[in-house]
């Protein structure tokens, strides 16, 4: 079986040996193809994270400093990371066991089933459109002249709002993002449930182990990796997330990209946008650290599969 | 294994070579007008007003930006131009800010959509006045000198003082700033924008500043006050637009007396919306006009600028209930509209105007300590 | 499997589904619901559709629209272009890069938005530069934003058909790379692309951070400034968006099903 030598339009003259064996003196031009891609996201992704990046250690001047950093460390912006994580970590958890849960309930379904379909759909949109449509949504539902806040006025007499206006805050911004948090979840997890064959369950009822036993030996070691890597990637999406808080949020800046907006926007303070540099360097660490588990716990998942 | 360590290093030698050697892109040639347009320094250099006229009508267009139509009554300003002169107006971004009025120059800079003429706090005009072509209008002379720069870089076209706007249909009529700590404002008051960010509330924080025991100098009060505000229950952390104050969210908003001026007019007969500068606590500030020195439509640019300062124009931000830059000047020579005029909310006693060495100063206060008090 | 009673615990699982199922329907069909009623409010408590026919009427929103599917048609394309014949090519040809491919798809993920825009800036000035400033060159960005995501559902759908033997069957026929690619390897992924040209169009019509930092005048920018004037036109077009989405995801379970294939992994 000897591959015809063949220069093509499509994918660059291969002197190949058989398909199959590793690349041999058709080495560098085996390359060639990759290359359009690399050099796409060298220029699109690498090169305006390493603009930030070295951003972050420039003064007003472009000289070396580190003095971004250390005015990182205090006040306003250190406070800001803070309720960044703790957002961040709240609805990731809340996201991924609500999620989890529906992802169960719909995996125990019909594979084809109609429940299935919509909910793994229903994911697919609510997941992405977690920006300014969801703000308004939740004000819709929730807001001062929302559906629910007017009908629990009305009938109950409650006003939801008597303390303060929670949903321009944190409060209010933990609620909104558990709603596209909760689909992520399903959209990452679902095929980690589906991994689990209905043969083990019946292997452990025949040796005479109940459910509890079930989840507790076969079901839960298995799903354990996965879980954690799905709520790392919910941290990240909620970390980065910025969209929905930009629409709801407009008085402080509670959390860390809310502050990038003012550096980007604001026009009291100029000539800082250095300091919103070193945040953008800040984020990339803290979502690098939550990816980097994330991929080292997807290498022992794939193992499984 | 040898073959992508070496493409990686090859990979980031490119990358670094590519940051060493990347700057700004060349500039495009100008794609419209004579570069005689764009050194024109006042209607004389293009030999008269008429020649002006058919230079700004041959461009065709101009880009203007950050001009909500309800503000100083830009909506009728820009109407009343393209009537006027048949030159189409292309109004970017309303709701931007002046800093993202500058963003945008700079972005599009050499291209067909960049902003002609800007509309700016002083603040921002003062740091970019590098961006700007100098042109002195017919009206020139009429500009109070301290709201003008020498050149004419830029210099004030209207403004205003701090107010508070109230439904009067809801909350009771406030003549002190600190009335808006009582109850009946629970949950209520509003402040159009973050004040570390936006220029408007940065004024709001300073009226409130002055109306409890501050100065120009000191904004300290204001952030106190602020912080009590917010401990009453009063303060509202909603951004307050036409449609809020419409749907009846923001019943109280501290902004500019023609912005909330303006909302009387529309709402007449949903609410009783009011406009009132607390006394003692009157702060002023004036936006300022300037040229982009890489207008892509010259002429058409300065051709708005003559408008804006010519009586038409003045009298059309009066009507708006801002008050334009030339209005003693029209008020002594009759040109003013006088019934507009007496519509301006009433303002008694001293009117503070901060210098740039005050806002600074208080901007540095603010930051420190402006995401404690409300945060 | 007729069952006269059924065990307790699958009772007790049942229960605990429809438990689940019904809380959390509720929790998110309720804003969706609310989005309809407050879009559809009249004045003095009537219902009307003004908001909804007031989205054709409004010139800025509708080119914001049209903007807004180019995008999302041009970022899909771009994307299938960049990844398919890399991803294919890797797996036959190039398996090492398979780590620094897959670590590239990933960086997006890392790197949030809103820090990229902070550096596309400058890089913008010259993207500028060389095709002037539409708003159509927010596809270069959108395809990097979409990687993730299209490498998962495009390795999936590697993954699931026998490339390397397909590739030397067509190859040993006679077929060049380009023929392999083209009438081999697509028409065999081909639920694979769809999904994951989905996913990018779920993404591009909901992204707003790049857009408005940018200042690019996309959908999702649009209906943020009109919120600001008119909340019912706005919570109508958003609802419009997500519904549309849905059913277009939920058409593409229907196409995947029209063949098993039985695959032998190696």
């Amino acid at each position: 079986m000897v591959a015809p030598v063949t220069t093509s339009a499509g994918g660059g003259a291969a002197k190949a040996a058989a398909p199959g064996r590793g690349p041999a003196r058709g080495n560098v031009l085996a390359w060639l193809v990759v290359v359009p891609f690399l050099a796409y996201v060298g220029v699109f992704l690498v090169y305006p994270t390493v603009l930030v990046l070295a951003g972050a250690f420039q003064d007003s001047n472009g000289a070396f400093t580190l003095s971004n950093l250390t005015d990182l460390m205090k006040g306003v912006y250190l406070q800001a990371f803070w309720r960044s994580i703790e957002l961040s970590a709240i609805t990731a958890l809340l996201g991924a066991i609500f999620g989890a849960l529906l992802s169960w309930a719909v995996a125990s379904g019909r594979p084809e089933g109609l429940l299935r379909r919509v909910v793994v759909a229903a994911a697919g949109v609510l997941a992405q459109f977690g920006g300014v449509p969801l703000a308004f949504a939740f004000l819709a539902t929730v807001g001062f002249q929302g559906f629910v806040t007017k009908f629990l006025q009305d009938s109950l007499g409650v006003n939801l709002f008597s303390g303060s206006a929670w949903i321009f805050e944190l409060p209010g911004l933990t609620l909104v993002y558990t709603f596209f948090q909760i689909p992520l979840m399903v959209i990452v997890f679902l095929p980690a449930l589906d991994g689990l064959r209905p043969q083990w369950r019946e292997a452990t009822e025949s040796l005479g182990g109940g459910t509890w036993t079930y989840w507790r030996h076969v079901g839960g070691p298995i799903l354990f990796s996965p879980f954690l890597g799905a709520l790392l990637l919910l941290f990240a999406n909620a970390f980065s997330a910025y969209a929905t808080a930009a629409a709801l949020v407009s008085q402080g800046s509670p959390i860390v990209p809310l502050q990038i907006r003012g550096f980007l926007t604001g026009e009291v303070l100029l000539g800082q946008e250095n300091l919103g540099k070193a945040l953008g360097l800040g984020m990339v660490v803290v979502v690098g650290i939550a990816m980097g588990l994330y991929a080292l716990i997807q290498r022992r998942v794939s193992k499984w599969q | 294994m040898t073959p992508t360590p070496v493409l990686r290093l090859l990979g980031v030698g490119a990358l670094a070579i590519a940051l060493a050697a990347c700057g700004a892109p060349p500039a495009k040639e100008s794609s419209s007008g004579g570069t005689a347009a764009a050194t024109a320094k006042s209607a004389a250099d293009f030999g008269g007003v008429d020649k002006l006229v058919e230079a700004a009508k041959k461009e065709g267009t101009l880009n203007v930006i950050a001009l909500p139509p309800d503000w100083a009554n830009y909506g009728v300003m820009i109407k009343a131009f393209t009537d006027k002169y048949g030159i189409k107006i292309d109004s970017a971004q309303p709701d931007g800010s002046s800093a993202d009025e500058i963003k945008a120059a700079q972005q599009l800079k050499g291209g067909d959509r960049a902003p002609d003429v800007f509309d700016l706090g002083l603040n921002v005009a003062v740091a970019n006045k590098t961006m700007f072509a100098p042109y002195k209008v017919a009206t020139w002379e009429e500009i109070p000198a301290e709201l003008k720069d020498g050149e004419g870089l830029y210099y004030g076209d209207y403004g205003g003082f701090m107010s508070i706007g109230y439904d009067a249909g809801k909350v009771p009529a406030p003549t002190k700033v600190e009335d808006l700590l009582k109850p009946e404002y629970a949950g209520k008051v509003a402040l159009n924008g973050d004040p570390t960010q936006a220029g408007a509330a940065f004024s709001g924080v300073m009226m409130a500043s002055l109306g409890s025991g501050g100065s120009a100098d000191d904004i300290a009060p204001g952030v106190e006050f602020f912080k009590k505000l917010k401990a009453a229950g009063n303060f509202l952390p909603v951004d307050p637009s036409p449609a809020t104050i419409e749907s009846g969210q923001t019943p109280v908003v501290i902004d500019w007396d023609y912005t909330n001026a303006a909302q009387t007019a529309k709402l007449v007969g949903k609410a009783d919306w009011k406009t009132v500068v607390p006394t003692g606590a009157q702060i002023g500030a004036y936006y300022n006009q300037a040229i982009n020195k890489d207008a892509p439509h010259p002429a058409a640019a300065r051709l708005w600028q003559e408008f804006l300062y010519s009586d038409e124009g003045q009298n059309i931000y009066l009507q708006g209930l801002s008050r334009p830059v030339r209005l003693e000047a029209m008020t002594k020579s009759g040109k003013v509209d006088s019934a507009a005029a007496a519509k301006l909310p009433k303002t008694e006693g001293k009117q503070v105007f901060q210098t740039q060495e005050q806002a600074d100063k208080a901007k540095q206060v603010l930051t420190a300590t402006w995401a404690q008090a409300v945060g | 499997m007729a069952v006269t009673a059924k065990p307790p615990r699958k009772v007790a699982g049942t229960v605990l589904r429809v438990v689940v199922l019904v809380v959390l329907g509720f929790y998110f069909i309720l804003p969706l619901v609310a989005m309809g009623e407050f879009s559809t409010r009249g004045i003095n408590n009537t219902r009307s559709l003004d908001s909804w026919t007031g989205i054709f009427e409004d010139p800025d929103l509708v080119d914001s629209i049209v903007t807004s599917v180019e995008l999302a048609v041009l970022s899909s394309v771009l994307m299938l272009v960049l990844l398919v014949p890399t991803m294919a090519w890797i797996r036959l040809r190039l398996p090492r890069m398979r780590r620094v491919v897959e670590f590239l798809c990933l960086l997006p993920l890392t790197i949030p938005a809103i820090v990229l825009v902070v550096g596309m800036a400058p890089l913008y000035a010259w993207v500028n530069y060389f095709l002037g400033d539409s708003p159509l060159t927010l596809t270069f960005v959108y395809a990097v934003l979409v990687l993730p995501f299209a490498y998962r559902a495009i390795d999936a759908g590697l993954a699931a058909i026998d490339l390397k033997t397909l590739a030397e069957a067509a190859r040993s026929l006679g077929a060049s790379w380009g023929t392999v690619l083209w009438r081999i390897v697509v028409p065999n992924i081909r639920t694979a692309l769809i999904g994951a040209s989905l996913l990018s169009v779920a993404l591009v019509l909901g992204e707003f951070t790049i857009a408005s930092l940018l200042n690019f005048e996309t959908l999702q920018v649009q209906v943020n400034l009109i919120g600001k004037r008119n909340a019912g036109l706005s919570i109508a077009v958003s609802l419009a968006c997500l519904v549309f989405a849905f059913v277009l995801l939920f058409l593409l379970s229907y196409v995947g099903q029209r063949r098993r294939v039985t695959v032998v992994e190696d």
